[in-house]
């Protein structure tokens, strides 16, 4: 019953980079277990991890290659551009639930408060002790916030300045104006760049460090993982600029390109999330701290 | 156009085949490690969860034979096999990591690749009328993913894990013991199992929700689709929202064990209740992954051997979007025993009872597509007719577990672990047993042998229940899960349970000659076996079908 297909759909060739990409992945985990196991592991940790990923780094490259060398071949018909749209939407939205949990620890934490005192570096606990209940609040006493109305508030606005500009971007392309199509990438990359700049620079003169506390667990696992949101969304960005100025993407065909404003659209989004929940309510009635 | 499975991989560099004798289909390497054929990926599925199966069976039968008398009696030496210095404490941490293997060996590598990766792969494209799935190639990284995770599982039993080696924290990895409770690399490398397990499930859901929304054949509409097809699509939209919950609190769990996170640690504020709302959040929605495309695999085949068309599709189809939603809102009725408040345990009762009414819709269009049809007993149907018995045994003690009151004293006791293990053992596990000798002739292209079917039915059937029904007296009598010694109370039972072990074993041998003997001199099966009551698309195609299908899209009337 071979011959030819008559239907649209992609009958995609044997790959190699499901396999590799699969052991590399495994590679870089047990290398991250190395290294978090120093001792036990003999300090090789780094380098397996290093050697995972970039494994996992090479097959992203060589598999997303294949898959703008097969939309250049014709392969994209109108049926399987709505299947990378649909792919895109749902993995988004596993995304979404992902934010889902780090969400959920600031919630169950800052709703239901407990008696914990925050001073230099170190959390004690009055739990069930004589006066707990005059501890008992949120953010946990001895805590400073970072003022959210200062760097917080600008990255809100670089963040939904940058909304705009891939839009721009957009309606670039769709009418064929190549040039505005680069400035507004160029643009949305700056401020994307600009965005993780201020916040390693919020990071780095934060009022209390990585661990310790609850609050400081769920601040910086909740923004950090937006963090690398952003950055795994300014790298898709710049690929979408790279491939501008090979002449890729047409007015009537471009998903790379908009698969990469959805992605950025939704890191914008979990930010306002962010921005209201974690740095306003989240840091209200707190002591601000001085920068 | 040429056929694209007759032209070169674009990176033919592993191309091991020195001769092309069959135009169709890649040379092994190609075919088997490079593949984006959903046939080929389910065939891998399948075997995967066989050999992962046995793994899993076998660690149960240890854990049987252990349980069979009072006292401890091979844990040290079983200990022994891994590291010869290991002492009577490291024989019981060797009993935690036993019962954390087979969990989530059972669920993440056995249930989960043969219902979704296994027959999901094989079967939807086939009954939807599509020539492959939306993804091909992330199809296959979902199946790598999968085995990759397994192997670091494995991995986990040979590195120190707290008191011995491997992970001793239960499938559910609940905090403190996997946190502070288990120093070493074991549980971080069974955390990041699951990291890519569910990695490997969420690329899989999202490749079946799009294969089900935009590759049906012409014709067939949403409300036209079998059921099988309905159910994967519900259990993918399950995982797809349910897995990265898992994930974020697996993660929480890694950094509060490296990197000074306190999420779970009181002393920081942090709380440990909180990682059993993740967890369970993520728990619950899985159960229903692990029975659902259970429920279409039974409804298929009640169907074809009663002749009938499923009583109350529609029905059927919305039962298990009920299910999957409600599925979603009644997680801590897995943790009645936290220290809820009364208000909160009397809305999960509820709403976990009202998961009873569309399962009952389902138990109820099974019996009725049953009634006055021309039913045959072949060895699907006796699956399935066993599987609806079982089932509602383990959905019976569900609705006794579900009261927050009673399960005070039930919780954590032999009775959840006979309960679940009804839904499961008994319930999911027969219908995948059903969905293999029903799709077995088409996905081989030979018939298996009935007898042997029906024996290791009957003994299966046996076995399952001398091992698991004992197991609801010995809850009763207050017998607590996850021990490997109990006072000579219980010891009647056990041992009961232990032999039901045996009989059940028996019965899985049968099950290896059987499928053994038929691949290698089974009758040739025809292109549809079960005749006129055998609807799905399927049943139009040769056994086996050709390596792609539906060159010509069919079109439903």
């Amino acid at each position: 019953m071979s011959g030819a297909k008559h239907h649209d759909y992609h009958l995609v060739n044997p790959s190699v980079w499901p396999l590799i990409g699969s052991l590399a992945a495994m590679v870089m985990f047990f290398g991250l277990v190395m290294y978090m196991h120093d001792d036990y592991f003999g300090g090789v940790g780094k380098w397996v991890l290093g050697l995972g990923f970039m494994g996992v780094i090479a097959t992203f490259f060589s598999w997303w290659s294949d898959v703008i060398n097969e939309a250049h071949a014709g392969d994209h018909t109108p049926v399987v551009q709505l299947h990378l749209r649909y792919g895109m939407i749902l993995f988004i939205a596993s995304e979404v639930m992902f934010f889902v949990g780090w969400f959920w620890a600031w919630f169950d934490f800052s709703l239901f408060p407990v008696p914990i005192e925050y001073a230099e570096g170190a959390v004690t606990s009055m739990f069930g002790q004589e006066g707990a209940e005059a501890i008992t609040m949120w953010p946990p006493k001895g805590i400073e916030v970072i003022d959210p109305f200062s760097l917080p508030l600008l990255n809100t606005l670089i963040l939904l300045c940058s909304g705009t500009t891939i839009t721009w971007a957009h309606h670039a392309l769709i009418h064929g104006d190549r040039e505005g199509l680069k400035k507004g990438l160029w643009l949305t990359i700056i401020l994307g760049v600009i965005f993780s700049m201020i916040q390693a620079y919020e990071y780095a003169h934060a009022p209390w460090g990585f661990g310790q506390s609850n609050y400081s667990s769920a601040f910086y696992m909740a923004t950090g993982f937006h963090g690398f949101h952003v950055l795994v969304g300014t790298i898709f960005l710049i690929v979408c600029l790279v491939r501008t100025y090979k002449g890729h993407f047409t007015p009537k065909q471009h998903f790379g390109f908009e698969a990469a404003a959805w992605y950025w659209h939704f890191v914008d989004v979990v930010w306002l999330f962010l921005f209201i929940i974690v740095y306003v309510w989240g840091g209200w009635g707190a002591p601000v701290a001085a920068h | 156009m040429t056929d694209i499975a007759a032209t070169a991989p674009a990176h033919g560099h592993a191309d091991h085949a020195h001769d092309d004798h069959d135009h169709d289909t890649p040379g092994f390497f190609v075919r088997w490690f490079m593949s984006t054929n959903h046939k080929d990926i389910g065939t891998l599925y399948l075997i995967f969860a066989i050999v992962a199966g046995i793994v899993g069976g076998v660690i149960s039968g240890m854990m049987r034979w252990e349980l069979a008398e009072p006292g401890i009696q091979y844990l040290t030496g079983w200990a022994q096999f891994f590291d010869p210095a290991a002492s009577e404490v490291q024989g019981k941490h060797f009993w935690n990591v036993m019962i954390t293997a087979h969990g989530l060996i059972m669920v993440f590598f056995m249930v989960m690749p043969a219902m979704i990766g296994g027959f999901g792969n094989w079967f939807v494209p086939l009954m939807i009328g599509a020539p492959d799935m939306a993804f091909p190639r992330m199809n296959n990284v979902s199946f790598w993913l999968t085995f990759v995770a397994f192997v670091m599982l494995v991995g986990s039993m040979f590195v120190p894990g707290g008191s011995g080696l491997g992970a001793g924290t239960g499938w559910t990895v609940y905090a403190p013991l996997s946190t502070s409770g288990s120093a070493g690399p074991a549980v971080d490398m069974a955390i990041f199992s699951l990291h890519l397990a569910g990695a490997a499930s969420i690329l899989g859901a999202i490749n079946f929700i799009t294969t089900i929304f935009n590759m049906r054949a012409p014709g067939m509409t949403i409300h036209k689709m079998p059921l099988f097809v309905w159910s994967v699509l519900v259990t993918a939209f399950l995982l797809l929202l349910a897995l990265p919950v898992l994930a974020a609190a697996i993660t929480m769990l890694l950094t509060d064990r490296n990197f000074g996170t306190t999420f779970y640690d009181a002393a920081g504020g942090g709380d440990p209740v909180l990682y059993q709302h993740l967890f369970w959040f993520f728990g619950h929605p899985e159960v229903y992954i692990m029975i659902l495309p259970g429920f279409g695999i039974v409804s298929q085949i009640i169907s074809t051997f009663s002749k009938k068309p499923v009583f109350g599709y529609l029905g059927m189809a919305y039962a298990m979007v009920a299910i999957g939603v409600v599925g979603f809102i009644v997680w801590a009725h897995h943790m009645f025993t936290v220290g809820m408040s009364v208000n909160l345990k009397m809305y999960f009762t509820a709403a976990t009872m009202v998961i009873a009414v569309p399962t009952g819709i389902k138990i109820f269009s099974w019996i009725a597509t049953m009634w006055g049809g021309s039913m045959s007993f072949k060895t699907p149907m006796v699956w399935s007719l066993g599987f609806i018995f079982m089932f509602t045994v383990g959905g019976v003690t569900g609705v006794v577990l579900a009261n927050g009151g009673v399960d005070t004293n039930l919780h954590d006791t032999y009775y959840v672990v006979a309960h679940f293990h009804y839904v499961l053992s008994l319930g999911a596990v027969f219908s995948l047993f059903a969905g293999f000798y029903y799709w077995f002739p088409k996905m081989s292209g030979r018939m298996y042998n009935e007898f042997l079917g029906q024996l290791h039915f009957w003994i299966f059937f046996i076995g399952v229940n001398v091992l698991f029904f004992p197991q609801h007296f010995l809850g009763q009598q207050g017998m607590p899960r996850r021990y490997p010694d109990y006072p000579d109370a219980y010891a009647y039972w056990h041992l009961i349970s232990s032999y039901g072990y045996v009989i059940m074993a028996v019965g899985v041998l049968i099950f290896f000659v059987n499928i053994l003997w038929s691949l290698a001199a089974g009758k040739k099966a025809a292109d549809n076996p079960w005749g006129e009551g055998a609807t799905t698309l399927e049943w139009t195609l040769s056994s086996p079908p050709p390596f792609h299908q539906f060159n010509e899209l069919p079109r439903i009337a």
